[in-house]
């Protein structure tokens, strides 16, 4: 008798004692969703396959957060809705970390940062437009800047101007050109450059890190860059991995991977193999 | 035209749009079959002696036929998950995110739309039976099961199987409106290789001759079951 | 249900409408253009004319219009130096002539069936007759053939304008800014898919519904025989005298 409420007790201890479960997911399986169509952060090459800065970091930050990640592709118009919807856990598209956007989901830290500039044909009008600042942060405005900012609005006046939807660019043009310019909007990138190359649009507004590389090589030989490098304000906080707001604990783990990363220079390395310069974040 | 970019394999797109015209096939045969189950569901409704039945078969309908496909697309696509996890949380307790996967979205999204044509064309057909053969078939004391599989559902499939055409030709265009959630079919397939190889022209022919190519055997497959359906029949 | 957001949309995607009315009335116009030319040359005998008009059909009923769309639109930007050297490139340059040249061609197929059906649907006895009592070609299809016709194809062609009135969405692939263009600018904004896809829906479905009615107005005034026959139907008043012997 007194072995069997031994065994009893024993067994109740052991099953009261076991820990409830916990409240949160245990991710060691990760799915993120990528666009396939903004190079180099992420593009599709001829045999099918999924490439591109981002493609090579998730690798990296999955492999630090010893989890096994599957990478979709997702068009970028609906990528946030789908992860909301459950879709996927993370979306790693060269997505900028926006007010806006923090309304409805949560970031990682960023893992880079490239400011947005306007794309021209070479033969254009607008190919000599240039400007004494280099770079304009829109956080931080001075009387320079503002003088800068009045000229790009005078020189883009009447003008068409393409962008990709739903992107911070977007946001830029509407707020400080949406009255004195044609906007138009592409649900790729590649579209848009499309109608550059066609002329159907007189300039492109997307980020240094697509056009650098783009640039370089033979589809971009025709196009320039002009105007000044353009960050922070409507531009968003650098570029981070997006997750649905309930899953903060999920948005650490790659906070702390992305931390990790970016102090062994692993996404300085992979930003220079991909980019041609540094656009990793600090 | 750059024709090298046609290739076969890793240096060329060739093998990825025939990929794509095979998902194309396969989503729009499901789609259609799942369409054929609407529409045999909504038809019944709207012949049915229930008024709330005949009411609701309508408003489905007229909505669907009224509304662009690309926004029927777009409701399902976004709507469905909110539905579903809401189903899944509500009725079931399932607090985990529910995911139905991207082929079996548009899968529904194309089925909804096409389901509303096709309950049309079922009730037409339905409706073209001579009611005689019904009483007939009554008289004689057939049980409800005989009167379906021999009378009914013989000649509303030889009364319908034009419509149905019509209707298939619909959706396998219709699945080009899918690329749009991401589903990689011909028309993604050739967007991406248009973009990546700067050639639009030459890829969005080619989906052209594929979706020409897959509308001329279904046309064929159709005529033949014209030919099937109307065997032993006399023109008068 | 964002009650809030809907209300705030509807205003901005109302505001497309013109947009849209743009789109399916120039391209229908347009479209019945080509589409009489076509039918012609369908039902001629003429052996080049014929089967070419036959192709044209086929490959426009059989490939999707987001196809011919991109065909149009993107396409032509890959062969832009010879467009431009041929002085075209101004036109299609602009979105607009892009979607209306795509949506005309597209409809321009489907009408020109219509039409044929429609023209073949006259009895051959009408048409046999009238060329015996000497009516001219012309006075023949004015008088027999056309009003005939017409009636015959005003069903299908209410169909084909309401999808019309559809395949109009299909701009906003193009950067047109038409009522589905608007609603995907403002989900872009707002994440919020739903509310603003069933209020441009409801702009849509009011759209067809009016097409619809039009469409049945116009009908029942080129059909007055029904009208005639339903008035012929007197009412016949009892006779109160035969009623008083009854009772």
């Amino acid at each position: 008798m007194s072995r069997r409420v031994a065994l009893l007790g024993m067994i109740l201890g052991a099953a009261l004692s076991t820990p409830a479960l916990a409240q949160d997911k245990d991710w060691s399986t990760i799915r993120i969703a990528t666009e396939g169509a903004y190079a180099p952060w992420n593009f599709t090459d001829a045999s099918g396959e999924l490439v591109g800065f981002e493609l090579d970091l998730a690798r990296e930050l999955c492999e630090r957060m010893e989890a096994e990640c599957e990478i979709v592709a997702q068009a970028w118009d609906g990528i946030i809705p789908a992860l909301q919807a459950g879709k996927y856990d993370a979306i790693m598209a060269g997505m900028s970390i926006t007010d806006e956007r923090r309304e409805v989901i949560t970031f990682s830290r960023d893992y880079a940062a490239t400011p947005a500039k306007f794309v021209v044909l070479k033969d254009s009008d607008l190919a000599e437009y240039s400007t004494d600042l280099e770079y304009v942060n829109f956080a931080e405005t001075g009387p320079e800047e503002e003088a800068v900012v009045e000229d790009l609005v005078e020189q883009f006046r009447g003008k068409t101007i393409g962008v990709q939807t739903a992107t911070t660019h977007e946001n830029f043009l509407r707020e400080y050109l949406g009255e004195e310019a044609d906007i138009r909007t592409y649900d790729t990138q590649e579209n848009l450059d499309l109608d550059l190359q066609a002329g159907r649009v007189d300039a492109a507004l997307a980020s240094m890190s697509y056009w650098v590389p783009l640039l370089e090589g033979e589809q971009g030989s025709e196009f320039t860059m002009v105007g000044p490098g353009m960050t922070g304000g409507p531009f968003g906080a650098g570029v981070g991995v997006g997750i649905r707001l309930e899953d903060q604990a999920l948005a650490d783990e790659f906070s702390t991977a992305i931390n990790a990363a970016i102090a062994d220079g692993t996404v300085r390395e992979l930003a220079e193999k991909w980019f041609g310069f540094d656009a990793s974040a600090k | 035209m750059d024709l090298t970019l046609l290739a076969w394999g890793d240096t060329g797109w060739s093998d990825e749009m025939l990929r794509g015209a095979l998902m194309t096939l396969a989503v729009a045969l499901s789609a259609y079959a799942f369409s054929i189950l609407v529409g045999s569901l909504f038809a019944a409704c709207k012949l049915s002696s229930w008024a709330a039945l005949r009411i609701l078969a309508d408003v489905y309908t007229t909505v669907v036929r009224g509304i662009p496909e690309l926004l029927i697309i777009y409701l399902v696509f976004f709507g469905g998950g909110v539905l579903l996890r809401t189903v899944a949380s509500g009725i079931f307790g399932f607090d985990g995110y529910v995911d139905p996967p991207l082929f079996v979205t548009g899968l529904v999204c194309i089925g909804v739309s096409a389901g509303a044509y096709n309950t049309e064309v079922i009730r037409g057909a339905v409706q073209a039976v001579p009611k005689g053969q019904i009483e007939a078939a009554k008289a004689i004391g057939m049980s409800t099961g005989q009167r379906f599989w021999r009378v009914l559902l013989p000649q509303t499939a030889r009364y319908a199987l034009p419509g149905l055409g019509n209707v298939w030709q619909l959706t396998l265009k219709e699945t080009s409106l899918i690329s749009v959630i991401g589903l990689v079919e011909i028309m993604r397939q050739a967007a991406v290789a248009a973009g990546s190889t700067k050639e639009p022209f030459t890829f969005y022919l080619v989906a052209a001759v594929l979706y020409l190519g897959l509308t001329s055997l279904s046309n064929q497959g159709f005529r033949r079951a014209e030919v099937w359906a109307n065997r032993g029949v006399r023109y008068g | 249900m964002n009650w809030e957001l809907m209300g705030e949309a509807l205003p901005q995607l109302l505001g497309g409408v013109p947009d849209t009315l743009t789109l399916v009335a120039t391209s229908l116009a347009l479209g019945v253009v080509l589409a009489v030319g076509l039918a012609q040359m369908r039902l001629s005998k003429n052996r080049v004319l014929s089967p070419l008009a036959y192709g044209y059909v086929y490959i426009f009923r059989s490939t999707p219009l987001l196809v011919q769309i991109f065909l149009i639109y993107y396409g032509s930007g890959q062969f832009r130096p010879l467009l431009q050297d041929i002085g075209l490139w101004t036109l299609f340059r602009e979105p607009y002539f892009c979607a209306i040249l795509a949506l005309m061609l597209n409809t321009g197929a489907y009408t020109s069936e219509i039409i044929r059906g429609g023209i073949q649907s006259v009895p051959f006895g009408e048409v046999e007759a009238g060329r015996a009592i000497g009516m001219s070609r012309f006075q023949l299809f004015r008088r027999v053939i056309f009003p005939q016709a017409i009636r015959q194809a005003l069903p299908a062609y209410g169909n084909e304008v309401i999808l019309m009135v559809k395949s109009s969405s299909l701009a906003s692939t193009i950067t047109i800014l038409e009522v589905t263009g608007i609603a995907k600018k403002i989900i872009a904004a707002t994440f919020q898919p739903v509310e603003v896809f069933i209020i441009a829906g409801s702009i849509y479905l009011l759209i067809n519904f009016l097409v619809t009615r039009v469409i049945q107005f116009t009908e029942r005034r080129l059909n007055p025989q029904y009208h005639r026959e339903r008035s012929a139907k007197a009412v016949v008043k009892p006779d109160e005298s035969a009623d008083a012997l009854v009772h």
